[in-house]
């Protein structure tokens, strides 16, 4: 059954990947862009089309989050392929890259498999699998990576582990590289952080808790880039968060290395400070760090050192949160707030709008190679409707993943998604 | 009206005592006021009040502590408050019930008071959100330990007849030790000058923030000291390198009665116990003249007293009023 045409009317098109940030008119056909008119070239809906009016409203390009923890398989009480996907389309997000991280790990075209057969028959977004570097994690044997490619797998990553031997990570990424794969590593030296809990300073002091250096996360993501230069592989730093980290990359970069960065938007929004009375939704892996880091990662996300953000949802229930600060699990949920928390940036006049959509969908979907993060005619219609201008507050209530872990708990938000489509059919509507 | 206000400013405003941080001069003054008095009643014969009977003191200890516990126990039932202890192993808490679990469930036996050790920093105040008595911290991980700094004190208060001015030297485990940090913010709000001696691998980042001058020699630290602490070296601590060795250790940072001379003649000399004699401390100074060790576990069952007292009573005054 072919649906009916839809016409999005009167909006603002922001598409970095066509330099587009002015009033246009988007006509979607079976469920891809069918054409796009700016303002002064519109001609009207054609018949039978149902119009959307985006009078005073924004288009993105549907969100594409690198950095996705799910429960499924094995935790599924913490969050399934089908509820991530539900809370996803909340936040504005399309698709998302889904990490191995889970019981077990996915390793295996198999299990690659059951990710991508879960996601066709329960996500209303579209799902990637990702898949381990080593099997099982246990940092020995490489996995397939050619057949998890084959299988569905658009990136490869050991989670909230890193690599530790370096002559094993130097042959992932030299046979990564004829397969144009990225590996993506969260760096974090196991020995420098040891039984660290938070970003070691006078604050961890205070609150007599083990401190982890900065210096566990730039000096495995130093020995990283030169890995990265030295095989000439695809690296991609997933989650920085020290200035320093910033600038190695960046040092990277201008020496034209295939490397590039991401970070959280934790660790965009939010600081040590945060912590307060050992607040465990704010245990997060790299630990929320200073305020001085935090402003070294806004200054590397607008001067393009930092390619993408992520949400890095992970979703932790309160047997694994409820506990005090050191015997908690990191991590925090984060789809359904990662725009909004975007979005003020773009407010205090940090970081533009375009530049925002580039890091969370036109990056993100050029680096890993998927589908997505553009509007060009015949791509297909993924796209989200925001209110920039729209106040909310987030509540534990309104959380739509299964796990309430935010450290947005009570935040005040302005801007706020409307609508959400994947392939032209809407797949939230924040009015029901 | 005018006795209600009296009864605000005359006494302790606080519903737990978790840590020697949420206290002002004024809370510790009146402490240290109302352990005096305790004082007088251990050295009685008959070492015992009533004014805690019929009300049900539990002792939570999930590490292992003879000397804190007990000291706890003796305080409580000389208040005549019912004791019992219950010493949680860090195994059985892996066995799946949650701290929070383990607090609902003692709070569902309605005590009056627990005191509670834990070996995470912060795990003390996460109960105390979620029980409706009293709570004493009695040691959270490398946090604090209260009632260790306010007997410290009392001791350190008796002997000097005063806190404020006097230079304190903390020495050792730093890095490791609730102990420390307890007497590092007592002893700055009650305006004392307060060093810490000790092998920089075993201070924590950002010490000198927290309003204290480091040293990493005895000979300087301990110039012209009114009071020398001593902190217990955890043996286990030599396997993450921290120190190279016992003898190492000993030899620079061990108070024996060379280094005390350094100190002023009649500098205090404290320990928090149980001491590892021979590491941090020689038999002969532990022993001496200037030793308070004894002092400081008699002060500890008094300074219990006072805080137990001041958190549990309040409660009667509302069933009577």
């Amino acid at each position: 059954m072919a649906d009916r045409p839809v016409i999005i009317q009167n909006g603002h098109l922001v598409d970095p990947s066509q330099n587009i940030d002015h009033p246009t008119d988007i006509l979607i056909k079976n469920g891809k862009i069918a054409d796009l008119a700016p303002k002064s070239q519109q001609t009207g809906a054609p018949d039978g089309a149902r119009i959307i009016d985006a009078s005073g409203l924004h288009i993105l390009p549907g969100l594409v989050d690198a950095r996705v923890y799910v429960g499924e398989p094995g935790d599924e009480y913490r969050e399934t392929i089908s509820s991530a996907s539900i809370a996803a389309a909340a936040g504005g997000i399309t698709s998302f890259i889904m990490m191995p991280q889970t019981n077990p790990v996915i390793d295996d075209v198999s299990l690659v498999d059951f990710v991508c057969r879960a996601a066709r028959d329960t996500a209303v977004v579209n799902v990637y699998p990702s898949a381990s570097v080593t099997r099982g994690f246990y940092g020995e044997e490489l996995t397939e990576f050619g057949l998890l490619q084959e299988a569905g797998a658009v990136m490869l990553t050991e989670g909230k582990h890193t690599i530790r031997n370096n002559l094993l990570l130097r042959r992932a990424m030299t046979y990564a590289k004829d397969f144009n794969m990225v590996i993506s590593q969260e760096s974090s030296d196991p020995d420098l952080a040891s039984n660290g809990v938070m970003n070691e300073g006078l604050i961890a002091t205070n609150l007599g808790l083990p401190g982890i250096p900065r210096e566990a996360e730039i000096i495995p993501l130093e020995r990283d880039l030169r890995l990265a230069a030295l095989t000439g592989g695809n690296y991609h730093a997933a989650k920085i968060s020290t200035s320093d980290s910033a600038k190695a990359v960046a040092y990277y970069k201008n020496n034209n290395h295939n490397v590039t960065a991401g970070t959280s938007i934790n660790h965009l929004s939010l600081n040590e400070i945060d912590i307060g009375r050992y607040r465990t939704f704010f245990r997060l892996s790299p630990p929320l760090r200073s305020e001085e880091d935090r402003q070294a990662m806004i200054e590397a996300l607008g001067d393009g050192t930092i390619d993408i953000l992520v949400s890095s949802h992970d979703p932790q229930d309160v047997n694994t949160k409820r506990h005090p600060f050191a015997e908690a699990a990191t991590g925090a949920i984060g789809m359904e707030t990662m725009l909004a928390a975007a979005l003020r940036l773009y407010h205090d006049e940090k970081i533009s709008l375009s530049r925002l959509v580039e890091a969370m969908s036109t990056n993100p979907a050029r680096i890993f190679s998927i589908p997505g993060g553009t509007l060009k005619k015949t791509s297909r219609a993924d796209l989200t409707i925001i209110d920039l201008e729209k106040p909310w507050i987030m509540s534990e209530e309104n959380i739509l993943s299964k796990s309430k872990n935010t450290p947005f708990e009570q935040a005040r938000f302005l801007g706020m998604v409307l609508q959400t489509m994947v392939a032209g059919r809407i797949i939230h509507n924040h009015n029901g | 009206m005018s006795k209600e206000n009296f009864h605000k400013i005359d006494s302790f405003p606080h519903a737990h005592l978790l840590g020697i941080g949420d206290l002002s001069s004024h809370d510790i003054n009146y402490l240290l006021d109302k352990s005096e008095q305790a004082i007088d009643i251990s050295r009685q014969v008959e070492k015992k009040k009533t004014v805690l009977r019929g009300r049900t003191h539990i002792n939570l200890f999930f590490e292992a502590s003879t000397r804190t516990q007990s000291s706890f126990e003796i305080a409580g039932k000389r208040l005549g408050a019912d004791v019992m202890n219950m010493s949680v192993s860090f195994s059985s808490v892996n066995k799946g019930e949650t701290l929070i679990d383990t607090a609902m469930t003692l709070n569902a036996m309605r005590p009056d008071l627990l005191v509670v050790r834990h070996h995470s920093a912060g795990a003390v105040e996460l109960l105390a959100q979620k029980v409706d008595c009293a709570v004493i911290n009695a040691g959270d991980g490398a946090h604090e330990h209260p009632t260790q700094a306010l007997l410290d004190a009392l001791t350190i208060r008796r002997k000097k007849g005063k806190l404020a001015r006097l230079t304190v030297v903390i020495c050792g485990d730093v890095l490791h030790s609730r102990v420390a940090r307890s007497n590092i913010l007592l002893l700055n709000t009650m305006g004392a000058r307060v060093r810490v001696v000790a092998p920089s691998t075993l201070l924590p980042v950002g010490i000198e923030n927290l309003g204290v001058e480091a040293f990493h020699s005895m000979k300087e630290g301990l110039n012209g000291a009114d009071v020398v602490m001593m902190l217990r070296l955890q043996r286990e601590r030599m396997s993450g390198a921290l120190v190279p060795s016992v003898r190492e250790y000993s030899h620079f940072f061990g108070l024996d009665g060379d280094k005390l001379k350094f100190a002023k003649p009649d500098a205090m000399v404290m320990h928090p116990g149980p001491m590892n004699r021979g590491v941090e401390i020689s038999s002969s100074v532990a022993d001496g003249a200037n030793s308070f060790i004894q002092e400081q576990v008699e002060m500890g069952v008094a300074v219990r007293m006072a805080i137990i007292e001041e958190l549990v009573k309040p409660l009667n005054g509302d069933f009577d009023g």
